[in-house]
């Protein structure tokens, strides 16, 4: 099928291919076999989710599902942390839509409508929101569709809607920061409005789960009396998406219905503003930040300290830092609060079993990604490897950059936990070494070259990487939580990521 | 006096033979201009010298040095300087060069009045404390070749320096260029502007197909085609030749 050129269909035949091509060149390193790999991966893990989630709704589905007030406060409370995670991954992209160069340059140098282009890209946002969120919520929903009868298929329905939402609100914040903050501060601030979406409302509920009932569950916190009982009746309009997804034909029509129009109301009313903002973006590759002269600059020092220097001067001005530092950072506030709770009480090793998981985990993640940015993010790879030096010094002095870094945040939280009990302290200590010693490493095997700004690129460049990475990190967490615990099981976790590492290890491509 | 670079039946292959057994010698304080077709393979040899790629045969030595037995060493003598610049977005060009110099262990007093120098030289000085982002091509392989000299460096190694940049700029760059080998230090560069190895070159050398065709002065390289042309017809010329040889068209060939 053909389109005429410049249409909005010869646009989003253009993209999809695109997509398309990217999405299997990255599945398959242009190897067919591999997607079959991919295929039988991906299944396995699916069949293993819909397991987990069969076997956590049985008990709801045998008792009856009712639609109570209690059951619509549960499912719209999960329902928001569900969209908080959609609006925060589709704030990112449609941050992309303005910021990402490739080839807008080319289209919007050509007769081409710049509206009908982010029409298209809108879409595409939508489209890859949709296809995230139906693969996060599948193996529920499927699980609920095969025991409960296949009412359960509209929440189907009803994570489209979401999606579409999202991306309307955020095309909606994207063009409010434009005109409040102008194109040269729209990129972080929508960065860091991302990360505290994506993580604040998730903390929020920790927070106050801790505050009301010193516990970590988000779902005790939706089924709780005070939270029921403070919520509208069941007939309440803001029930209607709970309703959708609980197989209400009416209000999910209604629901999928707004929220496309929402989508495609924002869209034409943002689309006419793309092309100029667009261009104001791509101005700031022209831009110069000026710098006070450095007072260190020119002092003595050796080669390893003059790549480390380099190393924290270009990450403490690195806005995507900022941005992961702070969501890290507001990680950490639960876990703190509850150390907080239970500072000076002796009873609160307890505690412990959730705090150091958290902190052993939001570790070897920071290290991971700083990891990356040190070793493989190397704008001048070729003035480096052209230097009068080995290549393990390089290595080593960047490794150095990067825990000297981890040690820096981790100290005063280290300090807080030795305050209440020196033991943990340790125990936090040892295992988040462990975790930032191994996703450095792991980063260290997969190194590739690449340049500093392909960061959001790093996790699809190399699967494997990242998802060694998640997991040596889960267990090194998992090893902490048994270890504050005072179990001796402790050591299995930390056998399994030792194992990890391995695997890792041989999966690593061969570095020449 | 060693040669400066002195290279012997190099070869490399990546999923064809790229270089196919090249002998090369460079003289200390020579200005010597590698020509060939897109895709003959200048780049691969010249990173190979700068210890960017490992030959897959052959050696090469840099000052008397054995680059490949002692990479180190031959580095500490010698600078690259890439078609695409080697510069930190987020670095001033100040705090590049003193990055540069620490990477050369270059005695800080000297490395700071050297980098103001060519800082001023170069007609940077207006933008020594801007970040790097925001400069243009030119200017930011301005950058790349002040960091190239901060270190003194006795040989020079350019990959197409002057590839976008405007007239003003590539006239700078080659005034650096000529006033570093009239000081002794050896500039090895490949270009695609005819007229700037014509003019700058002392020797020069045609690549085709991964081997070493022809080399000489302009006046030799005249001699062998047997006229008196301009260096533009003499390669063209030359490189016809090799294709014919390999069995290709002019047209592929150039």
């Amino acid at each position: 099928m053909t389109f005429a050129p410049a249409s909005l269909p010869w646009l989003a035949a253009h993209e999809f291919r695109l997509a398309w091509r990217d999405t299997l060149a990255m599945m398959t390193g242009g190897r067919r076999v591999r997607l079959f790999g991919w295929l039988a991966g991906g299944g396995t893990v699916f069949g293993i989710m819909l397991l987990i989630a069969w076997f956590a709704v049985r008990p709801w589905v045998e008792a009856g599902i009712v639609i109570d007030k209690q059951a619509l406060v549960m499912i719209s409370g999960m329902g928001l942390l569900f969209w908080t995670v959609t609006l925060s991954q589709a704030l990112e992209a449609v941050t992309r839509v303005y910021y990402g160069r490739s080839d807008l340059d080319l289209i919007l140098s050509s007769p081409a409508s710049s509206a009908r282009l982010f029409a298209v890209r809108a879409g595409t946002v939508f489209v890859s929101t949709t296809a995230l969120g139906l693969v996060l919520v599948s193996p529920l929903v499927m699980a609920l569709v095969l025991q409960d009868g296949p009412r359960w298929f509209s929440a189907f329905l009803v994570i489209i809607a979401l999606a579409a939402l999202s991306v309307a609100v955020a095309m909606a914040v994207t063009r409010l920061l434009f005109r409040l903050t102008g194109p040269r501060r729209t990129r972080l601030i929508a960065q860091i409005v991302a990360g505290i979406v994506g993580a604040g409302f998730v903390i929020g509920i920790q927070a106050a789960a801790i505050l009301s009932h010193e516990g970590f569950s988000r779902l005790a916190f939706f089924q709780s009396d005070a939270i029921v009982a403070a919520a509208p009746a069941s007939d309440s309009l803001l029930w209607l998406p709970a309703r959708a997804a609980l197989g209400e034909p009416m209000p999910a029509l209604l629901m999928i219905a707004l929220s496309l129009i929402a989508f495609a109301a924002t869209a034409a009313l943002i689309a006419p503003s793309y092309g100029r903002l667009a261009t104001a973006a791509a101005g700031l590759n022209h831009v110069r930040g000026q710098r006070r002269p450095q007072k260190r600059a020119f002092r003595p020092a050796s080669q390893r300290q003059a790549l480390r220097r380099k190393e924290f001067l270009l990450l403490q001005r690195d806005p995507w830092l900022l941005s992961q530092t702070l969501m890290q950072l507001l990680y950490l506030v639960p876990p703190a609060l509850l150390l907080w709770i239970n500072y000076g009480a002796s009873s609160g090793d307890g505690t412990f079993i959730v705090i150091v998981p958290v902190l052993v985990m939001a570790c070897g993640q920071l290290a991971g990604g700083l990891a990356w940015l040190a070793i493989s993010g190397e704008d001048a790879h070729d003035l480096v490897a052209t230097a009068p030096l080995t290549p393990s010094t390089i290595l080593r002095a960047k490794i150095e950059a990067v825990l000297t870094i981890i040690a820096l945040v981790m100290a005063p939280l280290l300090l807080m936990i030795g305050l209440a009990a020196s033991p943990m302290a340790l125990v936090t200590a040892a295992c988040a070494a462990a975790a930032a010693a191994a996703s450095t490493t792991i980063q260290l095997w997969f190194r590739v070259t690449a340049k500093r700004s392909m960061f959001r690129r790093r996790q699809v460049a190399s699967r494997a990487a990242t998802l060694c990475e998640a997991f040596s990190s889960i267990l090194w967490a998992g090893t902490g939580a048994l270890w504050a615990a005072g179990l001796p099981l402790a050591i299995g976790p930390a056998i399994l990521a030792l194992l990890v590492l391995a695997i890792a290890r041989l999966l690593a491509p061969r570095q020449g | 006096m060693p040669a400066a670079l002195s290279i012997s039946g190099l070869t490399k292959a990546f999923d064809r033979p790229v270089v196919k057994g090249v002998d090369l010698t460079v003289g200390a304080g020579e200005f010597y201009a590698l020509l060939g077709p897109n895709g003959a393979g200048k780049t691969t040899i010249l990173r190979m010298v700068a210890g960017l790629l490992k030959p897959d045969s052959g050696s090469i030595s840099i000052l008397g040095i054995d680059a490949l037995a002692d990479p180190v060493s031959a580095k500490r003598r010698m600078a690259w300087v890439s078609d695409e610049p080697m510069v930190y977005d987020r670095l001033t060009p100040l705090e590049y060069l003193d990055f540069v110099a620490g990477l050369w262990q270059v005695d800080p007093a000297r490395a700071r009045q050297t980098a103001h120098d060519l800082i001023d030289w170069l007609g940077l000085s207006p933008h020594a404390n801007e970040l790097c982002g925001g400069f243009s091509k030119g200017m930011l392989q301005k950058v790349a070749l002040a960091g190239a000299l901060v270190h003194d460096p006795d040989l020079i190694i350019l990959d197409e320096p002057l590839t976008g940049l405007d007239a003003g700029s590539a006239r700078q760059v080659k005034d650096v260029l000529r006033s570093k080998t009239a000081a002794g230090v050896t500039v090895i560069m490949t270009t695609h502007i005819l007229e700037v190895a014509e003019r700058m070159a002392e020797r020069i050398g045609v690549i085709a197909e991964g081997r070493l065709i022809a080399e000489g002065t302009l006046e030799e390289l005249r001699t062998r085609i047997g006229r008196e042309t301009t260096l533009e017809e003499i390669f063209l010329d030359l490189v016809a030749q090799g294709a014919a040889e390999n069995g290709l068209s002019k047209q592929d060939a150039a």
